[in-house]
């Protein structure tokens, strides 16, 4: 039962170039506290970031079905989809597998936010979210990732040496670090790095500190008015067009 | 009612204190401390939802202390207001006689009390000194007139002992640059590496009327100064210090921590260091008039 296969994702496959939905899976008795009054149950994952997060890949959807199936579930089916987030791939999965998606009371999604959301575009039953969206993460090595962009609408970083202070800075500052700044580290958890300490090396490397000096105004928080939308299809400035 | 001002700007050595607001209605003791400092100061700091722990609120207390006849320096941290909040709060203080504000980022929420909350920080302190100077001008941020500007005394902080040194000298440069017409150091116990950075800020403030007083937090014992160094990122207690606190008996730490804070206010004030000093005793303000007198200024 599948839609496209999974891409194979993991170690060698180039992980260091990705930038993914980083999730993480709830905890299973918050999964069945969701799930007591549901019978059969369809499990979604994703074959792009939920993967690479060991969130909702083959292997976890397999776990799941196994725990689920010991907590007294039936018919528990599951589907990696190729990308959760697709809501048009995640209609025609559930027409292709029409039985399964017909007989399960309640959709758990072992995925981000956006891949739930895209399960109840396909379905009027009880969709399930089963992990937590936690953010978007660079991956550094196998199953390690760190946040660097936080998706403000206006990207900055051109000021700051290319680091980004709005999401790497814990207050988020943009004219240069607070007083905790401790031996490079963060004051608000000191396994970080201080993100200005990083931007002030950066830009003495590159011998801008005459810029480091420009007084920076606050982010212009309505670059994009949430909830966002984007039509590729208008949006020409987009695609570079003239 | 500009009594902090123009001590600043007569050019005498000016001496503030420090009120932290209760958590609760309990305030006989914060009163108290007030009547007791107000006139032996030049002004009183309040305190803004310090550490990220929730209080009564620094505005209240800043009109409590003009209205006694002191003058407040109001704090203002953007971690739990946004623009307009920032804004509407300022043009409150002004209306109810409030005329210095002190500029802040913050602690951020994850060390005080109500760790879910969501922090804010629309703007940080070089854009609330921006705002402030803007507002001063007759201008709110988004750059519509005011019906008559605000006329505030802008401050700021800085922490000579910040590691590294150099991108904090630049923060400062740009507080500087932003408008900020004074600053409180963050505590400082090394005096010798306090002259050299004011040394360093007498150049860069060259020409400009911008004044810098010494941050000094009274030790109270060994621990607390132990503490410090381990946990309070920017505040450094050097090992002669420790040893001194060490020298006394425990019942006597207090005492051996007011004699060096008195100390500190000479050798600032005997050896023109910086234009003041700003004293902390953290909850026991009590003792401030009795460093005062230690320091030959009562
Ligand atoms: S400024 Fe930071 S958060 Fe905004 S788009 Fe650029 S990297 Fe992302
Ligand atoms: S220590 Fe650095 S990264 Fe952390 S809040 Fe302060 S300036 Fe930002």
């Amino acid at each position: 039962m599948d839609g496209w296969p999974a891409r194979q994702v993991g170690a060698g496959s180039g992980t260091e170039d990705v930038e993914l939905i980083i999730s993480k899976q709830k905890p299973f008795e918050e999964i069945l506290e969701s799930l007591s009054a549901n019978e059969s149950v369809y499990i979604v994952g994703c074959g792009e970031c939920a993967t690479m997060t060991q969130t909702g890949g083959e292997t976890e959807l397999a776990a799941m079905k196994t725990r689920l199936e010991e907590a007294g579930k039936k018919d528990v089916a599951t589907d990696v989809a190729h990308s959760a987030c697709h809501e048009l791939d995640m209609k025609r999965i559930f027409r292709q597998n029409k039985e399964a998606a017909e007989g399960a009371d309640a959709f758990l999604v072992l995925a981000c936010g956006a891949g739930t959301q895209a399960v109840r575009e396909g379905t009027t039953k009880h969709v399930v979210p089963g992990a937590n969206s936690l953010f978007v993460g660079n991956v550094k090595r196998q199953m390690v990732f760190e946040e660097k962009c936080s998706l403000c609408g206006e990207c900055v970083i051109e000021a700051y040496g290319a680091i980004c202070p709005v999401t790497r800075c814990a207050k988020g500052i943009l004219n240069g670090p607070c007083g905790g700044t401790n031996n490079g580290k963060c004051e608000v958890d000191s396994e970080k790095d201080c993100a200005w300490v990083l931007i002030y090396k950066q830009m003495k490397a590159e011998e801008r500190l005459d810029e480091f000096m420009v007084i920076h105004g606050p982010k212009r928080w309505n670059a994009v008015e949430r909830p966002g939308r984007l039509d590729g299809r208008e949006a020409d400035e987009v695609k570079g067009a003239a | 009612m500009a009594k902090y001002r123009e001590a600043c700007e007569s050019g005498k050595f000016v001496i503030s204190g420090e009120i932290g607001p209760p958590k609760g209605t309990e305030v006989n003791g914060m009163l108290h401390h007030i009547e007791l400092l107000k006139d032996l100061v030049d002004g009183l700091n309040v305190t803004d939802n310090q550490s990220a722990v929730m209080r009564l609120g620094s505005m209240a207390v800043s009109h409590e202390i003009v209205t006694r006849g002191g003058d407040a320096i109001f704090q203002m941290t953007c971690r739990d207001r946004n623009r307009l909040a920032l804004e509407n709060d300022l043009l409150s203080a002004h209306f109810l006689g409030i005329r210095n504000v002190l500029c802040l980022t913050g602690d951020h929420v994850s060390v005080g009390d109500h760790k879910d909350a969501k922090e804010v920080y629309d703007f940080e302190s070089v854009q609330l000194i921006q705002c402030v100077k803007r507002m001063n001008e007759g201008y709110d941020w988004a750059g519509n007139e005011l019906g008559g500007a605000t006329d505030f005394y802008i401050g700021a902080v800085v922490t000579p002992e910040s590691d590294p040194i150099e991108p904090q000298k630049l923060k400062y440069e740009k507080k500087i640059a932003a408008g900020a017409q004074f600053f409180q150091t963050q505590a400082v116990y090394d005096m010798e590496n306090f002259q050299r950075f004011a040394e360093y800020s007498r150049g860069v403030t060259e020409g400009k009327d911008v004044k810098l007083m010494a941050g000094l937090v009274v030790l109270t014992s060994v621990g607390m100064a132990k503490y410090m160094n381990k946990f309070v990122p920017g505040v450094f207690v050097p090992d002669d210090l420790l040893e001194e606190m060490a020298s006394v008996p425990k019942e006597d730490a207090l005492k051996k921590g007011m004699e060096i804070c008195a100390r500190h206010i000479r050798f600032c004030m005997d050896n023109k260091v910086c234009d003041g000093v700003h004293v902390m005793a953290i909850g026991k303000e009590e003792i401030v008039p009795d460093i005062l007198k230690m320091a030959d200024l009562l």
